[in-house]
C-alpha cells in the first residue's frame, strides 16, 4: 500500500518542531505500523536524510516505551475499534491504500519533546519514587503464604498492575493529568495487605510530586481510560481520591 | 579465526566453589565471607548495569545495605528491561502442592534439564534461594495468582511433574520486573541509588587487574562520559539479537558484555543458544522482530503440516487423512509436549522438506479445532483468550476458525561472560549476573527458570558476594582510579569507534547488515548445526564485517540523540560475537541442550552428548580482533546428579 505521513519533526528540546510531509510505497498490510515506520527510516537513510527518532523496545505491547498519537489519537486505533492496543501491536491492515496518517509524540508540558517523537517520562518515575513501593528490603520477608489474601484483591491489585507506564493517559487527557497512571499503582499496593502500612502517606505523597511535575487535574473526561492499552479503569481515580481524603482527615501531609 | 589454532588451557579457570556437601557450602560460604562494617558501606562505590530482574534488584539490594550505588540502563525508565515481557511464570521449591517438590528436586531437574553443562554448585544454590524470592516479591506486593483460600495457586510448567510455578497472569515478567522497579525508586529516593536513565555503556575500565568503571555515552546530548567505582556488576542481558531476528526487545545488545570479554573477561559457552518453537513465523523482509506466543499453548494444540510438500491448499481442505502429526507420530508417548529443543528441531526438519505452511511456507499449523470441538470454544477461550487476540491483532487471522501458525524463533542465550561462584568474571572486581552469565542453565534452559536466576543473582547473591569483595579491596576513598592513564585510554577508543563509525558514509543502512548477519547466523549457527554449514558460517561473518566497516551509513550527529549510532555500535559487536557463536559451536563436535550438531545423534535422531570428550565449560579469551581465541576449559564434575541420556519416544 501507499500512505502519505504527516510527521513530527524537531532537532532537539529546545528547537522548533514541524510536520513534515513524506510519501511511502510498498507498505506491506501484514507490518506492524512501527515496522512501517522502519521502511520509512531506512529508504531516509539510503537517501542520505536523517531517519525519524521515535521510542521503542520489546514490540510485544508490554515494555511501555512506544509512544506515538496517531491521528490524534494516543497510540491509534484500529479499524474495529475492537480493543486498544500499543502502537507495537497496531499493525497496517487497519490503514487503507493512500490514506494521510499523521504522527505527533505524546503532547504534554511534563513530557518535554527530546527528539522527533521521542519524549521524556522520567516524571514518572519520580512520581514513583515519591512513594509508589511497598517499603520492605531484600531478606526481611515473612513466608509467602503466611499472610492469605482474598483472590479478589489479588485481582484486582493484579488489574490496576498491569499498567506498563506508557504515558497514553497523559497524551490523550486535555487537562495533561496523570490521575490514571497514578492511581493505578496506588492501587496495585493499596488494596493488599502488604500496602496497608503506608496507604495514606503513600497516595498523599504521590499525588504531592504529580502536581510538582505539572501534570494537570482530572475533570472526569475518560479520554485515558478510552486509549489505555492495559485496559486500566477510571475506578482507579475515584479510590485514589477516596484514599486522598480519608488521608486529609488523619491529618497527613506530603513530606516529598 | 581457525578452529585448528585454538589454543587450549586446562586447569587454570578457578570456579571458587567451596570444599564440603552441597547442601552445606553456600551457608558456609557466607560465613566465611568478610563483612563492611554498615557505617562503611557508603565509602564503596558499586557501578551496576541494566536495570531488568538481575540488575534493578542488585541495585536495589545493594542500596537497602548502604552501598554508594549507580544504575545505568538504556531505556528511559527502569522499568522497561526486557524482563518485563516475560509470561509464563518463576520456579521456586516451596513444595506448596505437597506433591514431592523440594530444592534437591529442583537442583535435579535444571541440571538434567541443562543437559549435564551447568555446574551443580551455583545450579544447587540457584534452587536453595528460590524460595526467599517468592517471599521476598509477594511482600513488596507482586500480585501472583491466588486460590479462593487466599494462598498462592501453583502450575505446572514446560513438562515439570510438579506444580512449582507461580504466575501473575500472563505477566509475570512484568510483575516481578514492577517489583524490582519499586524496591530501586525507593532507594533513589532515599539517595544509595543514582539513575542513568538512555545511558549506554561502551567500554569497560581495567585498572591494574580491577574492573573500575564503565565508560559511557549519554544517548540525548551524545556525551561520553566514565565512571568510576569500586566494583562494576553486568547485568545486560543476552546476546540473541545476534540473529536479527529474535524474541528480544529491538534495544537488547550484548555490547556491554562484549566490550568486557575485549578487556579480558572469558567468553563462555556462546553456542548455547535457546530456539523456543513456538513464535508467529516472520510474514516478510520488513519483519523486526518475532513475537512469541506461550508454550503453554501446546497442552491443548495440534501440531501438524500437509503430508505432501508444497501442499498450498488451505488447512481446511486437507482431509484427516493427509495430514502430517509429525510429533505425535514420532513421539508418542510425549506427543506435542516434547521439550523446546526437540520441538523446533522438527519444525525446522518438515520445512525445509517442503511442507510448511502459511503465504511463505514459512511454518507449521498449531491447530485448535479439536479441542475446541472436545472442550467447547468458551474454555479455550478462558484459558488461551489473550493470546489468541493478540495472534489475531498481529496475523490478521482468527485462530478459532483457522489454525495457528508458528515456527521457532531465538528466544534466550544459555552462554554469557564466564563466572565463579561468586558470579565474579574473570576480572577480579566484574561480577556478572542474570542472563549475561553463563552459570546455572547448562546447555538448556527449563521454562519459568530464567526469571528466578535473575532474582536470586540480584537479591541473594551478588549483594553478598560483591560486598565480600569489596571487604577484601578496600575503598578507594581517594579516587587514585581518577587520574589513572586507562581512563582517558578507554574513552579515546570509544570516541574513535565512533567518529569511525560516523565518517564511513557508505550506501547500506545499520539494518541492513544487521540482517545480513541474522541470514547467515540462522541458516549456519541456528537450530541444526553441521561442520561444513559452520564453517561456511565462519568465512561470510567476517566478510559481512568487512563490508560494514566500509559501506555502512550513520547519519546525524555524534553529539545528539541518533539512533542510528547506537545501532552501529552493537551491530559492530554483534558482528565479531557472532563469529566467536560459530567458533564455539563448530569446536563443539557433540550435541547437547539447545547446541544440536547433526553429526552427533542417536539412531532415533536426538541430540548424542558427548561427556568423555565434552563434559567442559568453554571459555573463551580475547586475543585481538580477528585472532583466534584461547580455550580456557572448565571441567564439569557431577557428584550428586547422575548422567543420562535424554528419551521421548
Amino acid at each position: 500500500m501507499k500512505l502519505n505521513l504527516k510527521i513530527w519533526r524537531q532537532p532537539s528540546q529546545q528547537a522548533q518542531g514541524q510536520l513534515v510531509d513524506y510519501q511511502l510505497d510498498n507498505v506491506s498490510e501484514d507490518s506492524s505500523f512501527l515496522e512501517m515506520l522502519d521502511l520509512l527510516n531506512e529508504q531516509l537513510i539510503e537517501n542520505g536524510d536523517e531517519p525519524v527518532a521515535f521510542d521503542h523496545d520489546c514490540r510485544e505491547g508490554i515494555c511501555g516505551m512506544c509512544s506515538l498519537v496517531i491521528n490524534g489519537v494516543a497510540h491509534g486505533q484500529d479499524r474495529e475499534k475492537i480493543k486498544q492496543v500499543t502502537v507495537c501491536q497496531l499493525h497496517m491492515r487497519n490503514f487503507s491504500d493512500g490514506e494521510t496518517i499523521v504522527i505527533e509524540p505524546w503532547r504534554s508540558a511534563a513530557f518535554p519533546v527530546l527528539k522527533d517523537l521521542i519524549v521524556n517520562r522520567t516524571a514518572f518515575d519520580r512520581i514513583i519514587q515519591a512513594g509508589g513501593y511497598i517499603s520492605v528490603s531484600t531478606g526481611s520477608a515473612a513466608d509467602a503464604n503466611a499472610l492469605p489474601i482474598p483472590k479478589k484483591k489479588a485481582d484486582v491489585s493484579m488489574d490496576a498492575a498491569a499498567c506498563i507506564g506508557c504515558g497514553a493517559c497523559v497524551a490523550a487527557c486535555p487537562n495533561g493529568s496523570a490521575m490514571l497512571f497514578t492511581s493505578a499503582k496506588i492501587t496495585h499496593l493499596g488494596v493488599l495487605p502488604q500496602g496497608e502500612t503506608e496507604r495514606y502517606q503513600r497516595v498523599v505523597n504521590m499525588v504531592a510530586q504529580m502536581d510538582k511535575e505539572g501534570f494537570g487535574g482530572c475533570t472526569n473526561m475518560g479520554e485515558c481510560e478510552a486509549v489505555c492499552p492495559k485496559e486500566i479503569s477510571l475506578d482507579f481515580i475515584a479510590r485514589m481520591n477516596r484514599d486522598l481524603i480519608s488521608a486529609a482527615f488523619r491529618g497527613i501531609s506530603p513530606t516529598v | 579465526m581457525n578452529v585448528d589454532d585454538i589454543k587450549v588451557f586446562e586447569g587454570d579457570l578457578d570456579s571458587a566453589v567451596p570444599e564440603g556437601p552441597i547442601q552445606q557450602i553456600w551457608d558456609d560460604h557466607r560465613f566465611n565471607m568478610k563483612l563492611v562494617n554498615p557505617s562503611n558501606r557508603r565509602k564503596y562505590k558499586v557501578i551496576v548495569v541494566g536495570s531488568g530482574l538481575a540488575g534493578g534488584s542488585a541495585a536495589a539490594s545493594l542500596g537497602e545495605m548502604g552501598y554508594n550505588v549507580h544504575c545505568f540502563f538504556y531505556q528511559d525508565s527502569a522499568r522497561r528491561a526486557h524482563s518485563v515481557a516475560a509470561q509464563g511464570g518463576i520456579n521456586a521449591a516451596k513444595n506448596y502442592r505437597n506433591d514431592g517438590d523440594s530444592i534437591f528436586r529442583l537442583f535435579y531437574d535444571t541440571v538434567k534439564g541443562g543437559d549435564y553443562r551447568s555446574r551443580e554448585a551455583n545450579v544447587y544454590r540457584l534452587a536453595q534461594v528460590s524460595n526467599n524470592i517468592i517471599d521476598q516479591c509477594v511482600a513488596q506486593g507482586v500480585p501472583f495468582a491466588r486460590e479462593y483460600g487466599g494462598m498462592l495457586d501453583n502450575r505446572s510448567f514446560g513438562g515439570a511433574q510438579v506444580s512449582r510455578t507461580f504466575y501473575a497472569r500472563g505477566q509475570t515478567g512484568q510483575q516481578l520486573l514492577l517489583g524490582a522497579y519499586q524496591a530501586l525508586q525507593r532507594q533513589a529516593h532515599a539517595g544509595t541509588v543514582t539513575l542513568y536513565p538512555r545511558t549506554e555503556m561502551l567500554d569497560l575500565i581495567v585498572i591494574d587487574g580491577r574492573a573500575r568503571g564503565i565508560v559511557t555515552r549519554n544517548m540525548i546530548t551524545g556525551q561520553i562520559k566514565s565512571y568510576l567505582g569500586d566494583a562494576v556488576v553486568l547485568a545486560t542481558g543476552g546476546y540473541g539479537n545476534t540473529y536479527f531476528l529474535s524474541t528480544n526487545a529491538k534495544g537488547c545488545n550484548a555490547s556491554a558484555a562484549w566490550r568486557a570479554y575485549k578487556r579480558g573477561a572469558y567468553f563462555a559457552n556462546p553456542c548455547y543458544v535457546q530456539i523456543h518453537p513456538t513464535c508467529i513465523p516472520p510474514s516478510g523482509e520488513h519483519q523486526s522482530k518475532l513475537t512469541l506466543m506461550s508454550e503453554s499453548l501446546r497442552n491443548d494444540g495440534r501440531i501438524w503440516v500437509p503430508r505432501q510438500p508444497g501442499d498450498r491448499r488451505p488447512a481446511a481442505q486437507i482431509p484427516e487423512e493427509e495430514r502430517y502429526y509429525y510429533l505425535e507420530e514420532k513421539y508418542p508417548s510425549f506427543g506435542n509436549l516434547v521439550p523446546r529443543d526437540v520441538a523446533s528441531r522438527n519444525a525446522k526438519a518438515v520445512v525445509d522438506a517442503g511442507h510448511g505452511v502459511g503465504e511463505l511456507q514459512n511454518g507449521v499449523y498449531l491447530d485448535f479445532s479439536e479441542a475446541i470441538g472436545r472442550l467447547g470454544k468458551q474454555v479455550i477461550k478462558d484459558r488461551y483468550g489473550n493470546l489468541f487476540d493478540m495472534y489475531t491483532s498481529i496475523t490478521g487471522e482468527d485462530p478459532y476458525e483457522v489454525p495457528m501458525r508458528i515456527y521457532p524463533a531465538v528466544h534466550y542465550t544459555m552462554g554469557g561472560l564466564w563466572v565463579d561462584y561468586n558470579l565474579q568474571s574473570s576480572i577480579p572486581g566484574l561480577f556478572v549476573l542474570g542472563e549475561a552469565n553463563f552459570s546455572d542453565h547448562g546447555a538448556n534452559r527449563l521454562g519459568a527458570s530464567a526469571l528466578m536466576q535473575g532474582l536470586a543473582d540480584g537479591y541473594f547473591v551478588a549483594p553478598y558476594t560483591v560486598g565480600n569483595y569489596l571487604a577484601r579491596v578496600g575503598a578507594d576513598t581517594g579516587d587514585s582510579a581518577a587520574s589513572a592513564p586507562e581512563v582517558a585510554q578507554a574513552e579515546a577508543a570509544v570516541q574513535e569507534k565512533i567518529d569511525k563509525l560516523m565518517s564511513i558514509n557508505g550506501k547500506h543502512s545499520v539494518t541492513h547488515f544487521h540482517r545480513e548477519l541474522g541470514k547467515v547466523m540462522w541458516n549456519g549457527v541456528g537450530m541444526a548445526r553441521n561442520d561444513a554449514g559452520l564453517r561456511e558460517a565462519l568465512q561470510r561473518i567476517p566478510e559481512i564485517r568487512a563490508e560494514f566497516w566500509e559501506n555502512v551509513r550513520v547519519p546525524g550527529s555524534a553529539a545528539d540523540l541518533n539512533q542510528s549510532l547506537e545501532m552501529a555500535g552493537r551491530v559492530a559487536d554483534f558482528l565479531e560475537l557472532g563469529e566467536l557463536l560459530a567458533l564455539d559451536a563448530l569446536h563443539r563436535t557433540e550435541s547437547c541442550g539447545g547446541h544440536f550438531r547433526e553429526e552427533s545423534q542417536t539412531e532415533e535422531g536426538e541430540a548424542k552428548r558427548d561427556d568423555e570428550n565434552f563434559s567442559y565449560v568453554a571459555a573463551w579469551e580475547y586475543t585481538g580482533d580477528g585472532s583466534t581465541p584461547n580455550l580456557h576449559k572448565e571441567p564439569l564434575k557431577f557428584e550428586y546428579v547422575k548422567l543420562t541420556q535424554r528419551s521421548y519416544k
